[in-house]
């Protein structure tokens, strides 16, 4: 039981719905908190697809609202893009993707599928979410505070970053965001170890617990060596250390005035220790959601569940010893390039082993296309794109000439965008009659996977293209080098796309909030589904079960022989099993 | 303070829905020691990358005061003593002992900042600021970092004196206290690493 239960719900409207405990309802804040950080990072990169697609054009329509400061005639200046991107960067990553996937759906699911009723501490689990919040309002509002916001890229390498106005917030703001998530992580962890329900063994844990766990670890372990970067490149710019200038810097023609003795190598040693185990946060929770759904859908179990449980643990530690293949080409000894070359193929293994024990598990399933299967389903050879593109990136030979260029950005996106996202849009589909008793439309949400799906492909595929003629990224006016001009017209494809993206994300906003209030009535278990975030109320009261579920069988128990359905829930005693 | 009778181990054993047995404040805490010991190692990778790169570098004991850092490091080894044995006197339900054991440790936790800040003031007053050198900002921040962590020790174990009085027989109390405890020890290691690395080395 947790350490402050008081049994009743809170009556006030505060300690309900603002200041909350009950992991439900921060899961929810969460949920909707980062969904809108989602939409504005997206609203930036619009503008940005502008400026790429017709360069020192005025923005259509907005450009006008944007301050003359940084937009002089609707025209987008090369400082605003700059920051439009740091911001793009910041804001997908730690402000959306990390809590819609590991504290949105885990806050929420987790306790559910380990049959608790709530996490370990719930008053620290508000304490993330609100330094979370003011860590992320801190972020946005730098675009007005003095200085403006940072410009270094969501990256903030040194030197550059150590002079940029507007890197001090960004460090700041960090900073909380990482504290949020480390208390998350122990929250995570100490719940889903200690508060198992009675037979709950480690390997009878759906694949969703697993990896809500493993990315827990990566939190843990890898966000404080950039807590301490962050701390050191604050230092640097409040009490001019010197932990990431070197002696000697020159900085538009004059010498910088600091006692030297630093190393810019240092902080992309220190980020990339984090960045790399970073994009398995991003990708585990959607691996895990992705393997309910397709349990559910297909109607018999996992086909390698341990497979799928040990390649996330040898992701959890391999994921340690890979970063330094973002720096192929800062100048580090070939040998060490070697070794995380290396590496980095061996850490492909386990991805593929997930995939492809995925892709197996629909073999001889009879396979139901709901909204959310269908985002599963789509998961599977998109996220491969991303996946196999990777490859080239990890061999030094051909990053060498790929690094920096928008071939990485096609490929990280292909990962993130068409991976991540779409599993946690399935996710959404998926766990909306549990969160709130009620059904999304089914055509609406149809409309919304083969629109999106189609839009994802048109902004990011040609990215690849434009990179493979040499394209840089982070370029403010593509057309100013003339070895981009043969493939401009791609991004002229791409920003298209991406308009088309925002607007099929239309129907899903009305249909979530159409779906809350007005949709279709549920009851405990609509996909009829075995884990145990089923065998209670939709939506679950305060406290979840009516009483302390016990568990009987591993967790997907579909299509068990001589059974009378074909599901059979983890909490349901029978003999045949 | 009524309840004096409870026996000690009705009040250290966890309840038993504990899965792995340990309280979840106790797993909590060694979790959060799991992140601090990364955030440290990174500070102290961070000085040695930094003073392999570097072309000269200070002795310790010639720009420090190694008497004084030397005080603080026993300072702190009987802080960790005497937070040994408040936990002690949790188990034997001896409340006066504890809230003795308990008081010390705080104050000992004073002891060490005061010298710490004199040390800190002595430097200031030569015109040491952490930008001076690279040797001076780790210095600075190191210590400073690890400066806070004293304090939020000394905060939580505060916390738990003043709460003592009414929660003295609360079956996680022992609990908040080990968890406090390991909290401290894990701050007294941390200065055990940093006095030789600044000071003798
Ligand atoms: C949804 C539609 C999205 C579009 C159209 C989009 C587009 C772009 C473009 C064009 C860039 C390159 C900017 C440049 O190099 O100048 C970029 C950078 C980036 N994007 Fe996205 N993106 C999207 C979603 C996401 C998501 C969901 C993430 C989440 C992780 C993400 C993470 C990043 C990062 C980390 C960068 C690098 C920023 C930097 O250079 O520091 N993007 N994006
Ligand atoms: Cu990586």
């Amino acid at each position: 039981m947790s350490d402050d239960q008081h049994g009743h719900a809170p009556r006030s409207f505060w300690r309900r719905y603002v200041f909350a405990t009950d992991h439900k309802v921060i899961g929810l804040q969460y949920f909707f908190t980062s969904w809108v950080f989602l939409l504005i990072g997206f609203t930036m990169v619009l503008l940005m697809r502008w400026e790429l697609a017709y360069p020192g054009t005025p923005i259509p329509f907005v450009g006008r609202l944007i301050s003359p400061l940084l937009a002089p005639g609707g025209i987008m200046t090369g400082e605003l893009y700059n920051s439009l991107g740091a911001m793009h960067g910041t804001l997908m990553i730690f402000l959306g993707i990390v809590p819609l996937g590991f504290a949105a759906f885990g806050n929420y699911i987790l306790p559910l599928q380990i049959g608790a009723d709530d996490m370990a501490f719930p008053r620290i689990n508000m304490a993330s979410y609100w330094l979370y919040f003011v860590g992320g309002v801190l972020m946005l509002s730098s675009f007005i505070l003095p200085g403006g916001a940072a410009q270094s890229g969501w990256t903030s390498y040194a030197p550059l970053a150590e002079f940029n106005p507007g890197q001090t917030t960004w460090l700041v703001s960090m900073v909380l965001i990482i504290t949020s998530s480390l208390l998350g992580a122990i929250n995570f962890l100490t719940t889903g170890i200690n508060m198992r329900a009675p037979g709950l063994s480690l390997f009878r844990l759906p694949v969703f617990v697993w990896a809500q766990l493993v990315t827990s670890v990566l939190l843990l372990l890898a966000f404080p060596p950039l807590e301490a970067a962050a701390v050191l490149q604050l230092m640097d710019r409040v009490l001019h250390t010197s932990f990431f200038i070197p002696a000697g810097l020159v900085v538009l023609g004059t010498k910088v005035a600091a006692s030297g003795g630093g190393s810019p190598l240092l902080w992309e040693h220190l980020f990339w220790f984090l960045g790399h185990p970073e994009v398995y946060v991003l990708l585990l929770p959607a691996m895990g959601i992705v393997c309910e759904i397709i349990a559910a859908n297909t109607r018999k179990p996992l086909h390698g569940y341990k497979i799928i449980v040990y390649s996330m643990l040898a992701i959890g530690v391999l994921s340690f010893v890979v970063w330094a293949h973002h720096m192929f080409v800062s100048g580090m000894s070939p040998m060490l390039g070697n070794f995380f070359l290396v590496t980095t193929m061996i850490i492909s293994v386990p991805s593929v082993a997930i995939l492809t024990s995925m892709i197996y598990s629909l073999q001889g399933g009879s396979i139901r296309f709901s909204v959310p299967m269908l985002f599963a389903l789509a998961f599977m050879p998109l996220f491969g794109i991303g996946g196999l593109t990777g490859l080239p990136l990890g061999l030094t030979v051909t990053d060498i000439y790929l690094h920096d260029t928008y071939y990485i950005i096609g490929h990280f996106h292909y990962v993130v965008v068409t991976g991540s996202i779409i599993a946690l849009m399935g996710g959404v589909y998926h766990w909306f009659p549990k969160w709130f008793g009620r059904k999304m439309n089914d055509f609406w949400g149809k409309v919304h996977f083969w629109g999106s799906v189609a839009a994802m492909n048109g902004v990011f595929f040609p990215m690849f293209i434009i990179g493979l003629h040499g394209e840089s990224r982070r370029l403010y006016d593509p057309t100013a080098q003339i070895h981009n001009l043969p493939a401009h017209y791609w991004h002229i494809v791409s920003t298209v796309s991406a308009g088309l993206l925002m607007l099929f994300q239309l129907p899903f906003i009305i249909n979530v909030i159409h779906g809350i209030f007005w949709g279709e009535k549920t009851q405990e278990n609509p996909w009829k589904a075995t884990t145990l975030e089923w065998a209670c109320p939709s939506p679950p009261p305060h406290g979840n079960f009516e009483k302390p579920p016990r568990v009987y069988h591993d967790p997907y128990g579909y299509s068990v022989p001589g059974y009378r359905e074909d599901w059979l829930p983890q909490n349901v005693e029978w003999e045949g099993a | 303070m009524g309840g004096r009778m409870t026996t000690a181990a009705a009040v250290a054993a966890p309840p038993s829905e504990f899965r792995t047995g340990l309280t979840n404040a106790k797993l909590g805490v060694w979790l959060f020691l799991a992140s601090e010991v990364m955030l440290f190692a990174t500070l102290f990778t961070t000085y040695i990358v930094l003073r392999l790169g570097a072309s000269e570098w200070p002795r310790g004991w010639e720009v420090l005061n190694v008497p004084l850092g030397f005080t603080n490091t026993l300072v702190l080894i009987v802080s960790s003593v005497t937070m040994v044995m408040a936990y002690a006197k949790c188990w034997d339900r001896d409340y006066k002992g504890f809230r003795i054991y308990l008081g010390v440790t705080i104050a000992l936790g004073f002891v060490f900042l005061g010298i710490k800040s004199f040390e800190w003031a002595a430097k200031f007053r030569v015109h040491h600021f952490p930008s001076t050198s690279i040797y001076y900002a780790l210095y600075f921040t190191m210590t400073g970092l690890h400066g806070l962590h004293v304090i939020c020790g000394m905060i939580v174990n505060g916390a738990l004196f003043v709460l003592s009085k009414k929660e003295w027989d609360h079956p996680l109390f022992m609990g908040r206290i080990e968890g406090s405890g390991l909290f401290w020890h894990f701050v007294d290691i941390v200065w055990i690493f940093l006095f030789p690395t600044f000071y003798l080395l």
